[in-house]
């Protein structure tokens, strides 16, 4: 091959064989399917409209959240001035939605971001290396799954000790098994494939084949998992905070209103009802994004 | 050992662990490859046949040291190929390349052509910049595809054309050797010819030696100037492919070449049935693989086994009845 030689080839083969099978790009693919799930746009729509309003807040109102004003205290919805009406301390509760958002959906996606990030390193090293790792990271993930993921958060934080980061550090802690088992099992499936296996043929690194072969392909699965694990962490974040172990007050952060809120259910239910119906709104969204997704990814899941 | 042939397979064994208990170790072995021995001259295609399961693929992976053997040694020009580490063994990769049976699980299906076809120049530093996309086009050119493939992915090629793409992604190191992995056995059958076609066509081009595992003597004729007959994990018979079909003498390769259907209704042919099942690779019991099936069989097949002894110049045959009375 060194001397340039002239393959020349007869092709006539070439006429036969090129009726090719036409199909859309896959990344097209997936967004066409995405596209036509009605129910999962709207999900992405609701989302996408939570984050730019929480982003706009210091924009959309005038108030500061935690600036305390007696007077006005406990005022019902539609009140002048607050349309959402104030807490028991008279801070203006769309004020403090709008930020809360901020805190709740930023926090989400960073615990899954973090649980990710090494979940994914310790799915990718046991799948591909098995053995000795293999057996001691998934002895660890079975003690961590062993435990009811609530009780094993508020653990973490009692050695942590309680703050929005140390929260958000144990429910990140939390959803690392979870992450590394689905890639784990689909590691293990694609480290038979012969795609890798010629990679190894060629003399590739291990580093270049985990990352550049077998990762990309491992995405859809962890995909869809991230995404309807955002909703769970922004619950879990939620109600570290209403337990007085995430947030702490006077913080507008969606769990902590809810917790301001409980003392004055009778009086002013709003002040617990606005937040609670704020995170399950953004959940719900996430959900119905993450099945919409998990349908256009891999069609033959559909139920 | 002879120094004059390219690739010398000395006794070559892989097992594989089955039936792991609680503590790891193991009760018995799968021995997919059992004490294989036999040479490849340069430039030459040597063909494998051999029914499902009995070792052939396992073979080939541990010739091009994909798979760490058991036991036994493979020498390339001389050197034994298992004492390679690092950028010794990195350069081993570049002298031998495989291509796979099935060409859709052996194109990442996440890559375009052209970086499938990169991916070797880059591991190996063989190109860059602007040279690496001339150098993809040069191989897509060997293997009969245009330049316009770049940038398609896998999923739009035909299995024919996936499998030019992994002729391809070999040919980029510019090996010497190619293990020929059944390449055409999910292939249609009028594709088969012309894949075919390429590899001869190659081979004469670039200098290559082949050695190419089938499941059915047909195909191996068609390329290869000798075989070798695999049964469970061991070689019953090698010789020159011409000499194979004239002449064959293991009671197995006579059973595979009479299954091969004549396409002449008035033929009339002794069709050798072979009766029982293949035996189980795990742990197999003393004597001949082949004598619970063997037509021949007599008792010293059930208690030795039967060495690969030359009969007639480069017709080697394991088989206890020869010599001993015609059969």
């Amino acid at each position: 091959m060194q001397t340039e030689p002239n393959v020349k080839i007869d092709q006539p083969e070439a006429a036969a064989e090129d009726f090719e099978v036409i199909q859309a790009d896959p990344k097209q693919e997936i967004w066409r399917r995405l596209k036509k799930d009605k129910i999962a746009v709207a999900g992405g729509c609701i989302l996408v409209v939570v984050i730019l309003l929480s982003l706009a807040a210091p924009y959309l109102t005038s108030y500061n959240p935690n600036v305390v004003n007696m007077a006005d205290r406990l005022l019902p919805l539609g009140s002048p001035g607050h349309i959402l009406g104030t807490d028991h301390l008279g801070r203006d509760m769309l004020t403090r939605l709008l930020y809360g958002g901020r805190i709740s959906v930023a926090i989400g996606f960073t615990a899954v971001a973090i649980a990710m990030f090494f979940g994914i390193l310790i799915g990718l090293l046991a799948g591909y290396y098995k053995g000795f790792f293999d057996i001691l990271a998934m002895r660890f993930i079975d003690i961590l799954m062993a435990f009811p993921y609530v009780l094993l958060a508020i653990a973490i934080i009692a050695a942590l000790g309680p703050g929005l980061l140390n929260a958000m550090i144990a429910i990140s802690i939390v959803g690392i098994p979870y992450y590394a088992r689905i890639v784990r099992g689909t590691v293990l499936s694609l480290r038979e494939q012969e795609y890798i296996e010629a990679q190894k043929a060629l003399g590739a690194s291990d580093l270049r084949i985990l990352f550049k072969h077998i990762l990309p392909n491992a995405l859809s699965p962890i995909i869809v998992a991230a995404t309807l694990d955002v909703g769970w962490m922004i619950i879990a974040a939620s109600g570290m905070s209403f337990l007085g172990l995430g947030a702490q007050p006077p913080m507008a952060e969606w769990g902590v209103m809810l917790s301001d809120g409980k003392d004055f259910l009778r009086v002013a239910p709003h002040i617990s009802l606005l937040p609670g119906m704020a995170i399950f709104m953004v959940v719900l969204s996430l959900n119905l994004l993450g099945d919409g997704l998990r349908d256009a990814l891999d069609p033959r899941l559909k139920q | 050992m002879s120094a004059d042939h390219y690739l010398e397979v000395i006794n070559l064994k892989k097992y594989f662990p089955v039936n792991e208990n609680l503590f790891g170790r193991n009760r018995s072995w799968l021995k997919a490859v059992d004490g294989v021995t036999f040479y490849l001259n340069r430039g030459e295609t040597m063909g494998l046949v051999g029914e499902s399961g009995c070792g052939k693929s396992t073979l080939g992976r541990l010739i091009i040291n994909l798979l760490p053997p058991t036991g036994g040694e493979v020498f390339l020009e001389n050197q034994n190929i298992f004492d390679f580490t690092g950028e010794k063994r990195k350069e081993l990769r570049r002298k031998m390349q495989i291509i796979f049976q099935d060409p859709y699980g052996s194109l990442n299906p996440r890559m375009n052509i052209g970086d499938i076809i990169a991916e070797p120049l880059y591991i190996h530093n063989l190109a860059r910049g602007n040279s690496v996309q001339k150098r993809v086009k040069q191989l897509l050119d060997y293997v009969g595809l245009s330049a316009y493939h770049i940038n398609r992915y896998p999923h739009e090629f035909s299995g024919g054309q996936r499998q030019r793409v992994g002729i391809a992604r070999a040919l980029a190191v510019e090996p010497e050797l190619i293990v020929c992995d059944e390449p055409v056995s999910a292939l249609d059958v009028s594709i088969q010819s012309q894949v075919l076609n390429l590899l001869k066509d190659l081979q004469q081009e670039l200098d290559l030696t082949y050695l190419f595992i089938a499941h059915g003597l047909n195909v191996v004729k068609h390329v290869s100037t000798r075989v070798g007959v695999m049964y469970l994990g061991k070689l019953v018979e090698i010789t020159g492919s011409d000499e194979l079909y004239d002449n064959p003498l293991h009671p197995y390769t006579k059973a595979l070449l009479s299954a091969i259907p004549i396409p002449d209704p008035k033929l009339k042919r002794e069709r050798i049935l072979l009766s029982g099942d293949v035996q189980s690779p795990i742990d197999p019991p003393p004597g001949c693989r082949f004598n619970a099936r063997c037509p021949v069989a007599f008792e010293l097949c059930t208690q030795e086994e039967p060495e690969l002894r030359e009969y007639s110049k480069g017709h080697y045959v394991a088989c206890h009845r020869l010599g001993r009375d015609a059969h």
